[in-house]
């Protein structure tokens, strides 16, 4: 079977393309080492069937970012039999500058000239015929939202793997070319069968490409590196400056033979920026959609959060009905059912609020956000694109820590990444509303919300001393498309919402599942002893570790072990607590005679606080690496100890 | 002129890009090269970031990166 790549510029259409061309027959997996996500999918035409791998949205492939160095490694390693470059053609000159890398790697290449009705509507038309004959490829106009074009498409695709050819490289400024043939002699003296493709490998090199030039001998850097140096002499620029310099010279002349472009009115989405980013208006609209994304994903998630608690408790009374006493009963009713059902019910929130972030993302709005806050964020030590981050992180850390992709910056990525943990996650709110319910019953509401505002304010208060200590002098970085606003498709938000509450549900319920067969033996060993009773390896366990907390106010053993046990999941320190109390439905009674009000909202702030849970710390380290990872560890405890004992003391003084 | 300087409404085209590495070249892959068109469009709510349009798009930077940007008024050059 052919193996095709599919890439392109971010916001190109090459996503909707993708779906279009492949149905559902697509598999969602994750690059090897990285979070990244995969898709690949099939699909047929002239009874051929054709594997097509969808390649992370880039601007070029200079093995920069994490995606650049995917799509990269996956065109040279990989090897696809031909790539498919999603052009957006109401941006051409920008899009082929990714184009011409491509190219120039000496694949078998299809363009897709996407986005062609607002191409038209723009008044932007180009002659396709004559700039496919001086590039040496197929271009197939296409409106990926329309479906139009896609038929076309596979025929050019099919007809590029029988019979397509391998482009040469393009000719560049004279001055240019005389470096570049210059350098691929020097190569060719030295390595005289290592290179399938010289002039890409010379051409590479002088761009400053780091794997390249590791993968020459030290001689022949030497004797390059006195070349780029007449060169840089000769230019007034580095040479990795000047590669950059002759592709757009080039793009520029294409531009001017087959691009002719009329006056047009002002297109609505012109018009709805105005607005949108207006120096009055944006920060209200900000906090506007905000609040929306908010209030729905909360409103109408509780309506089909109840139905879900519902089902699992009539699923639970059931079983036990049926398994009767004993311990593979409480097991299955109160361990497997009572846990996995404590995640599902979380479900309907976070498809909501994938739906709305989808939705936000695909219309545009999201760069504009970014654009709006990015003053104010840099204020607190965090980058315009840390909110997108730190907004998901009150759903889910994990696909929030994720979304941190999109910084560029070292230094921002890394600060995002650690304060996120404290935006207080969907998974934290069952034990407040349980603790919360029983100690402050008449403002549950409040206290829970000044949990999310301490939640955020710690996040700041982190982010300004990481800034200040850890990352004085780094640099960064805000440079970032503003796409026009467009209509998304409904059938592509809906699957990522779903695809999202999927990889959710997934992630949690083996974590879930795991902690709950690990709670269950460790109260139930060694063999005799009271389930969830002192004697238990829980509860030696916990005895030996509860005097810790004695300073925050709940220094008894359960107390401790709930905690130990909301590493694994956050929202198993409720379930913990039920078991070791003897059932969540007495709770009300027995809480009150080991906290008061103080030690019990000090024990809230604790749990906001806290070490993150193992997937989410999981996540960190597949991110940013082991280090962070364990840095996170200690920071966060340290801080939910800190706190905590700050609230208790002055609580105690005061109440 | 330095790009940074320049209030909304500016329009001309790029004369250099100052400063070198990671910055330059981004700034270059995303089109920002000498000879281009450049308009300011508008300046965020804060003052910073700006909005300007280069080869006919929309990209916004900060005032840090525009300080890297040397402009002239006028039609395209080069």
């Amino acid at each position: 079977m052919n193996t095709v790549a599919i890439c392109g510029n971010p916001n190109s259409g090459k996503t909707t393309l993708f779906n279009a061309l492949t149905g559902s027959h697509q598999q969602v997996g994750n690059w090897p080492g990285v979070t990244v996500e995969k898709k690949v999918g099939k699909f047929k035409a002239a009874e051929k069937t054709i594997s097509i791998v969808d390649l992370p949205g880039t601007y070029s492939l200079t093995a920069n970012s994490i995606d650049e160095r995917i799509a990269r490694d996956f065109i040279i390693k990989e090897n696809p039999d031909a790539v498919i470059v999603v052009v957006d053609q109401t941006n051409l000159e920008r899009n082929l500058y990714l184009v011409l890398e491509i190219l120039e790697m000496k694949k078998k290449v299809v363009l897709a000239f996407n986005m062609s009705d607002e191409t038209q509507r723009r008044g932007i038309s180009i002659n396709t015929e004559n700039l496919a004959k001086e590039l040496g490829v197929k271009i197939v106009k296409t409106s990926a939202s329309k479906k139009e074009g896609l038929n076309e498409l596979k025929q050019a695709i099919i007809q590029t793997l029988e019979n397509g050819k391998e482009t040469q490289l393009f000719s560049y400024s004279e001055k240019f070319m005389k470096y570049l043939s210059q350098t691929e002699e020097i190569l060719k003296k030295h390595h005289s069968d290592n290179f399938v493709d010289y002039g890409w490998t010379a051409l590479k090199i002088l761009e400053g490409d780091t794997e390249i030039k590791d993968s020459v001998s030290q001689e022949t850097m030497q004797d390059i590196d006195k070349l780029t140096a007449s060169m840089s002499q000769e230019f007034k620029e580095d040479p990795s400056i000047i590669v950059s310099e002759e592709k757009y010279k080039f793009i520029s002349s294409l531009s001017k033979k087959y691009v002719t472009r009329k006056k047009v009115n002002e297109s609505w989405s012109d018009k709805v920026d105005k607005v949108v980013t207006n120096k009055w208006l944006g920060i209200p609209i900000f906090l506007l959609v905000m609040w929306l994304t908010f209030t729905l994903t909360f409103t109408i998630g509780d309506i089909f959060n109840g139905m879900l608690d519902e089902g699992f408790v009539a699923l639970g009374e059931w079983a036990g009905a049926k398994l009767g006493e004993g311990m593979l009963s409480s097991f299955i009713v109160n361990g497997i059912i009572g846990g996995v059902g404590s995640v599902v019910v979380f479900l309907p929130n976070i498809f909501l609020l994938f739906l709305f972030i989808s939705f936000l993302g695909d219309v545009g709005y999201m760069p504009r956000a970014a654009f709006v806050m990015d003053k104010l964020m840099t204020k607190i030590g965090l980058h315009g694109k840390s909110f997108i981050p730190m907004i998901l992180g009150f759903g889910c850390s994990i696909p929030a820590i994720m979304s941190t992709r999109t910084l560029e910056s070292k230094r921002d990525r890394i600060v995002t990444i650690l304060v996120n943990p404290f935006m207080s996650c969907a998974a934290r709110l069952p034990v407040y509303t349980l603790v919360a319910g029983i100690f402050f019953p008449q403002n549950a509401g409040f206290v829970i919300f000044t949990l999310y505002v301490l939640g955020i304010l710690i996040s700041i208060i982190s982010a300004l001393i990481f800034k200040k200590t850890l990352f004085k002098n780094e640099e960064s970085v805000f440079i970032m498309e503003l796409p026009p606003y467009r209509l998304p498709s409904i059938k592509s938000i809906l699957s990522e919402a779903g695809m999202r509450a999927f990889m959710f549900l997934k992630k949690a319920g083996t974590v879930i599942f795991a902690a709950v067969i690990v709670i269950w033996l460790l109260a139930s060993l060694p063999a005799g002893v009271e389930y969830a009773g002192e004697e238990s390896i829980i509860g030696i366990f916990g005895k030996i570790i509860s005097p810790i907390f004695k300073p925050l106010g709940f220094g008894f053993w359960q107390a401790s072990v709930s905690l130990f046990f909301g590493f694994l999941a956050k929202e198993v320190v409720t379930g913990t607590m039920g078991t070791l109390f003897g059932g969540e439905e007495i709770l009300s009674q027995v809480l009150p005679q080991f906290f008061n009000s103080v030690s019990a909202y000090a024990f809230l702030v604790f749990t906001l606080l806290y070490t993150p849970c193992v997937a989410t710390i999981g996540t960190i380290k597949q991110e940013i690496g082991a280090k962070w990872a364990l840095f996170s560890v200690i920071y966060s405890f340290a801080a939910a100890y800190v706190v905590s004992f700050i609230v208790f003391t002055i609580g105690s003084i005061i109440f | 002129m330095i790009l940074s300087e320049c209030n909304p409404g500016f329009s001309g085209y790029v004369k250099s890009i100052m400063g070198e590495g990671n910055v330059k070249k981004r700034l270059l892959v995303m089109g920002v090269t000498p000879g281009s068109m450049i308009t300011v469009v508008k300046k965020a709510p804060f003052g910073d970031p700006i909005e300007i349009t280069i080869k006919n798009y929309s990209l916004t930077i900060r005032k840090e990166e525009a300080s890297y940007i040397t402009v002239e008024k006028g039609d395209e050059k080069k």
